[in-house]
């Protein structure tokens, strides 16, 4: 069977026949009232509902971070301040070395 | 040509798009939207019934391309008057509303397509009498095979219900609504290459089905 052939023959067959364009009585009161239930929204409260929306996706990171600093604190891990006092020292004592041998 | 030498039908813009040539611009006809649209904005929703109504059948027209059941074609066009509603303010006014309203109709008849993709699986074992003999007909003689008759009206929905949501609207705007490429991409929002490209995959996809009827029949 010709492919092709058959694949134009189908689609004159689609165009040939255009669906209706009828409309279900009253259709439009039908929308009206759907509009009537539906007004509008401003965009002031769509902007507060997506607030509402990410208020707990954000309390949620804020206490998983809260708990990981709190955790980090605690662990045997050397503080911050210890390197930052011993890095300050040889950066010092580099400086000197370098004015001596200038 | 104003709105008064148009025929009764015409002037009411209750034809399809796809069964007759668009309708030529009337300002008249452009302002009088206009207003209704701008009575709208300004708070009055009664005036939108007759946005509605003039453009209901256009609507239910294009919707029952993509649908079958009458229930299903009622929900497409319910939403598109909502989205239609509730988007508005966004019409800028530069082109017809019919335009507008059109690029909404055909964008909410594709997420249509696009969520119900789950329905598509089905075999060809279980085509018609009236489809089996016309597939008969056209493989012993095809040119005198007549592509009006039911059974072949019948067998393409059958065809476009199997094909992907994007090539069906392909096929459905470019083939069967006559429409550019051009037109294609600013009612489908995709650019003028990717309509080429989903073209050209839609009409092996239609073969690949025609393809599967003619082996699932004759093997």
């Amino acid at each position: 069977m010709n492919l092709d052939q058959l694949q134009k023959k189908l689609l004159a067959a689609a165009r040939a026949n255009p669906p209706g364009d009828s409309v279900p009585y009253a259709f439009e009161k039908r929308i009206s009232a759907l509009l009537k239930s539906r007004p509008i929204e401003d965009p002031l409260s769509l902007w507060a509902r997506a607030l509402w929306r990410a208020a707990a996706p954000c309390a949620a990171i804020m206490l998983v971070l809260g708990i990981w600093s709190f955790v980090g604190q605690s662990g045997s891990t050397p503080s911050p301040t210890d390197d930052f006092e011993d890095q300050f020292v040889d950066t010092m004592l580099v400086l000197d070395q370098a004015e001596e041998t200038l | 040509m104003t709105q008064t030498e148009l025929s009764p039908a015409k002037a009411e813009g209750l034809l399809p798009l796809s069964s007759e040539p668009p309708l030529p611009y009337s300002p008249a006809m452009e302002t009088s939207d206009a207003e209704v649209i701008a009575a709208v904005l300004r708070g009055d929703p009664a005036r939108f019934e007759s946005l509605v109504q003039k453009y209901s059948p256009r609507i239910f027209a294009t919707a029952r391309r993509y649908a079958r059941r009458e229930s299903e074609v009622e929900d497409i066009v319910q939403e598109i008057w909502l989205k239609a509603y509730t988007k508005l303010a966004s019409f800028r006014g530069d082109a017809p509303f019919d335009h507008w309203l059109m690029r909404l109709a055909v964008r909410t008849c594709y997420d249509f397509l696009r969520g119900h993709q789950r329905n598509r699986e089905a075999t060809f074992t279980d085509l018609t009498d009236p489809e089996d003999d016309w597939l008969e007909r056209f493989a012993a003689a095809p040119e005198a095979t007549s592509e009006n008759a039911d059974a072949a009206k019948q067998l393409i929905e059958r065809v476009l219900e199997q094909l992907s949501p994007a090539a069906r609207m392909v096929i459905t705007l470019l083939e069967i609504e006559d429409r550019s490429v051009k037109e294609i991409a600013e009612l489908t929002g995709w650019s003028v290459a990717l309509v080429k490209v989903r073209a050209f995959r839609a009409r092996a996809e239609m073969r690949k089905v025609l393809a599967r009827i003619t082996r699932d029949k004759y093997l």
